[in-house]
């Protein structure tokens, strides 16, 4: 850090002492067991906004679908670490589930192969030809296999359950499922414009948040999955604050790993490069820097954390539950943190994490306490009378502020509250 | 014959409902994208918020006992296009233009358009909640039933889907007309081709943007609206709605609208199509097929339906980015 | 007196300076032509005349009035035109419509202008309706050229208008500037063919590191053994 200017270590030094002032405002007002639920919350948000201020703030993606990954992830590290279902092993199940993974790597083998045919002297129409038709045929095999085994698992057992392993392998895999996931998406949108990674992203997040509410055969669909294990003690066994700070005290480490890790990434010749990249992509190309691959490389790196962070938040939360994957709170508030505490700055990311969930959740009460007081005030004074469902329509306040957040935040202080380093080289 | 009628009230009519639907979103979409260079997040909020402005013209209209041949929504929706045409404008002066100003990159101002997005959202629902909301304040919607020859069903068409046909073709012939012939359509077709040329020229930008908006604008408030009137007025269509459009202008080559409506159409019938039970159409020539027919036959589940323009936009992305028919990558 | 007139103008993109200083004077119904080596600031002379980047230093007049940093749209009032060197026409729009766009600013009846483009560039009048994407090289560069003179301009700037041309076309691209030349209108172009420009020029301009190096008639220039040793390939 011996870049920073001192002006910049002051500006830190104040945030971040003023938001521990804030917390302990909060613990003292709040009392220690809610202080802590909300303290490993924004500790898991602070995770997930790395991951997204390494792919917005490094390398300039516009990923909106963090919630996605945040609930590929969740569901991933729900399967790999929750009890397991004897009924599902007893049953036919395990043998459909393999044949449809034999199934679905023969169909990406027949994809691949149809997409490379020109290399083997394939025309272009007979090529499209080929690709449509492995497309076409997979999707049938594969959609036909898998309305079979969802019917005969959720006959049979109901669903799949767990593998039963520990808690961290489930964490692990997660992050490597929304790696994979990013992957893809990064693969076939990194070489085009910008914008078409923001409306895939977009999409996939829809799309898992839909698949999932709907595969009651493996994760319970709306049915929801609880509890979901610890790595610590849960309350269950134990007493609230005990279970809750060891846990905090998971969430921290690894939050402070993840970010020593990435400063070391940030200040090495692949950050170097990564910014290079980012701020002028015509001379990095020129230069001989494969933009695409550095690009991919970071996308799915920021997945990853996004994965990871969001199976913790998740774990934590003791309810798998994938109505609960909100855009809202999973992908703009994430982005809020991101674009507020300075992007590119991993402080800032962690800054803005922690100050914007204490805000976040401060606000609810806030807003439906505001909301009432209108209700009342407007009814007494003016004899209007309260549409009934003002509590919900108190949340939607909520996300007016979000977005006028944003708006906000890009015009007048696009740097944010702790702005990038720009560390000469 | 009844399932030749099926197929045309299931198949059919819905893609073409649906299909004109994404055509009148996906035309100011594509052209948002084509002049001024970014994606814009917060059309689907646009579309809600036409009909919004639509819902409370009515209801106003409605109060007065004014009676018309035709749905009041429907005249309504004139003026309401009006007023979200300006909002629109409204809309880029404060948020998007002050960043163009400012040079900011084209992502940045997709970002703030994801903002906007949610501050619609957020206003909307809050002032008129979440729950679905009947377009049809003074009478029923009218349906028609057309007797088909050889079957015993009628094929059905209600009076909104009528007017929502008869609006697509309209706007349709209308937005050629004036991009063809009018001096500032070409002008935006100019702006489209090359900005940079067109700032030489000496063409009027802020005209063209402000063109931009109130096309935009108008055909997203009557696309909200026809929709309303269709079905019931969704405050939460958002994201839903702005995927298969995104898809249909990507599909079309971006910056060109006729794609963009041939986009919107292909979009809106494979999505119904996938999702129409093909099983009722085989049924009558069971005997002759090998299997046993299941009761439901889609190729895609309905709740899966937003898979559908996704995987169409993901399959021309690898393999046709710059859209089927001639278009290009904006670099 | 001159109708443009450039005094040591300082310009750049950002903080990057390129032009450090340049003079220029023409006077009307002159064919002048800049030329040097590559990175002299030959183009970024057009631009910063066109007002397509910051001006730091000095001023540029024409016609007596001072147009230093003003926008496009009114350059286009004081009938002043610009011909970029790549992406200078509308792919998608016709031929027509090409022509329309340039005279956009115009609200009178422009008819007898694009009469005046046809019958100067005949090949154009029989693709009129075809999109000008599709157009071959030299024929786009005649809807270029043809755009630019839908305002009737005092002043045409054309930056390497040969640039990428066979030497068939690039004779051609030549006749008609002289041609319009002679219609009274102002040329000022920037050239890599630097021989066949200064060949038609009545004045030309050696720019060397974002300065003038010389200033003379073409004629003289060519004439000159140390600008054909140093500028134009011996």
């Amino acid at each position: 850090m011996s870049e920073q200017t001192a002006p910049s270590i002051m500006r830190d030094v104040v945030l971040f002492a003023g938001l521990a002032v804030l917390v302990a405002i909060i613990f003292a007002s709040q009392g220690t067991v809610y202080s802590l639920r909300m303290m490993v919350e924004a500790g898991c948000y602070a995770i997930i906004a790395l991951g997204l201020t390494i792919q917005w703030g490094y390398a300039g993606l516009f990923n909106v679908g963090v919630m996605g990954f945040i609930a590929a992830g969740a569901a991933s590290s729900m399967l790999i670490s929750f009890p397991q279902n004897p009924e599902f092993w007893n049953s036919a199940g395990p043998t459909l589930v393999g044949l449809f993974i034999v199934k679905l790597i023969g169909s990406g083998i027949a994809i691949w192969a149809a997409s490379r045919s020109d290399h083997w002297g394939v025309g272009p129409k007979l090529r499209a030809l080929l690709i449509a038709v492995a497309i076409a045929a997979s999707y049938l095999v594969l959609s036909a296999h898998m309305d079979e085994m969802a019917r005969e698992i959720e006959d049979a057992s109901g669903w799949m359950g767990g593998l039963g392993l520990p808690v961290m392998v489930g964490w692990l895999v997660a992050g490597a499922v929304a790696g994979v996931i990013a992957w893809f998406v990064g693969k076939i949108c990194l070489g085009l414009r910008a914008d078409y990674l923001a409306i895939a992203t977009l999409g996939i997040a829809q799309i898992i948040k839909h698949f999932l509410k709907n595969a009651d055969w493996l994760t319970r669909g709306t049915l929801t999955v609880s509890p979901m294990p610890w790595p610590v003690q849960t309350p269950a066994d134990g007493e609230f604050i005990m279970a809750r700070a060891s846990y905090l005290t998971v969430v921290a480490i690894t939050m402070v790993i993840i970010y020593l890790l990435l400063q070391r990434a940030y200040h090495a010749p692949w950050g170097r490069m990564m910014r290079a990249i980012r701020d002028n992509e015509n001379a990095a190309e020129a230069m001989g820097k494969d933009v695409n691959r550095r690009r991919l490389e970071i996308f799915v790196l920021g997945c990853i954390l996004m994965g990871f962070g969001g199976a913790i938040l998740i774990h934590f939360a003791s309810i798998y539950d994938p109505s609960g994957f909100l855009d809202l709170n999973h992908t703009f508030l994430v982005w809020v943190m991101v674009i507020l505490g300075g992007s590119g700055n991993n402080r800032g990311a962690i800054f803005g994490a922690l100050f914007v969930y204490i805000i976040w959740v401060m606000s609810e009460p806030m807003a439906a306490w505001l909301f009432s007081l209108i209700g009342t005030y407007g009814q007494a004074w003016f004899g209007w009378e309260p549409p009934s469902d003002l509590a919900s329509r108190a949340l939607q306040m909520r996300v007016f502020v979000i977005g006028l957040t944003i708006t906000l935040v890009l015009r007048f202080a696009p740097q944010g509250f702790l702005p990038e380093q720009k560390a000469r080289f | 014959m009844n399932e030749v009628v099926f197929f045309i009230n299931k198949g059919v009519t819905a893609g073409l409902i649906i299909g004109s639907i994404y055509a009148l979103g996906a035309i100011g979409v594509t052209m948002i994208f084509g002049i001024l260079r970014f994606a814009h997040f917060a059309h689907g909020d646009m579309m809600t918020l036409g009909a919004f402005m639509t819902l409370i013209l009515t209801a106003a209209l409605a109060s007065l006992g004014i009676v018309w041949p035709v749905p009041l929504a429907f005249i309504a929706m004139f003026p309401a296009m009006a007023i979200t045409a300006f909002l629109a404008i409204g809309i880029d002066r404060a948020f998007y233009r002050p960043l163009r100003m400012a040079g900011a990159r084209p992502v940045v101002i997709v970002m703030a358009s994801v903002g906007v997005t949610l501050m619609l959202q957020g206003l909307i629902r809050l002032f008129a909640g979440v729950r679905g909301r009947d377009m049809f304040l003074e009478a029923p919607k009218e349906i028609f039933r057309i007797p088909f020859p050889g079957a015993s069903r009628p094929v059905i068409i209600t009076e909104p889907q009528v007017l929502l046909i008869a609006f697509t073709i309209v706007a349709v012939v209308a937005l050629h007309w004036f991009l063809t012939r009018s001096r500032l359509g070409k002008a935006m077709r100019a702006v489209s081709d090359n900005p940079e040329l067109a700032q030489i020229t000496g063409i009027n930008t802020n005209h063209v943007v402000w063109a931009t908006w109130i096309i935009g604008g108008a055909l997203a408030c009557a696309a909200g609206t026809l929709l309303s009137m269709d079905v019931t007025l969704k405050p939460d269509l958002s994201f839903n709605i702005l995927l298969p459009i995104f898809a249909a202008t990507i599909v079309g080559g971006i910056g060109q609208p006729y794609g963009a409506i041939a986009g919107g159409f292909l979009v809106g019938f494979c999505e119904t199509l996938a999702v129409f039970n093909w099983s009722i159409l085989l049924r009558p020539i069971q005997h002759h097929l090998w299997f046993e027919l299941p009761a439901s036959m889609a190729l895609v589940p309905t709740q899966y339906k937003l898979m559908v323009p996704f995987l169409i936009l993901i399959i021309v992305l690898i393999y046709r980015p710059t859209g089927i028919f001639k278009g290009r990558v904006l670099a | 007196m001159s109708l443009l007139e450039i005094q040591d103008l300082h310009a750049g993109y950002g903080v990057m300076s390129i032009l450090n200083g340049v003079n220029l004077t023409m006077e009307a119904a002159r064919i002048g032509v800049i030329v040097g080596p590559n990175g002299a600031g030959k183009s970024t002379m057009l631009k910063a005349i066109f007002g397509m980047l910051n001006i730091t230093e000095g001023f540029i007049r024409f016609d007596g009035k001072d147009i230093t940093g003003i926008n496009s749209e009114q350059l286009a009032k004081h009938r002043i035109a610009f011909v970029p060197q790549e992406h200078n026409v509308f792919p998608t729009l016709s031929v027509h419509e090409n022509l329309e766009m340039g005279a956009y600013i115009r609200r009178d009846d422009f008819s007898r202008v694009m009469d005046h483009v046809y019958e100067i560039f005949p090949p154009l009048k029989d693709k009129r309706k075809q999109p000008a994407g599709e157009l071959s090289g030299g024929q786009r560069q005649m809807v270029a050229f043809g755009r630019a003179l839908m305002i009737e301009p005092k002043l045409i700037l054309l930056d390497e208008p040969t640039a990428g041309l066979s030497p068939m076309f690039m004779s051609q691209i030549f006749d008609r500037v002289i041609a319009i030349n002679q219609t009274g209108v102002t040329v000022v172009m920037v050239e890599q063919n630097a021989k066949q420009a200064l060949a038609i020029a009545h004045k030309g301009f050696v720019l060397a590191g974002g300065r003038n190096s010389y200033t003379d008639t073409g004629q003289n220039l060519l004439n000159n053994p140390e600008v054909a040793a140093s500028f134009l390939g011996g």
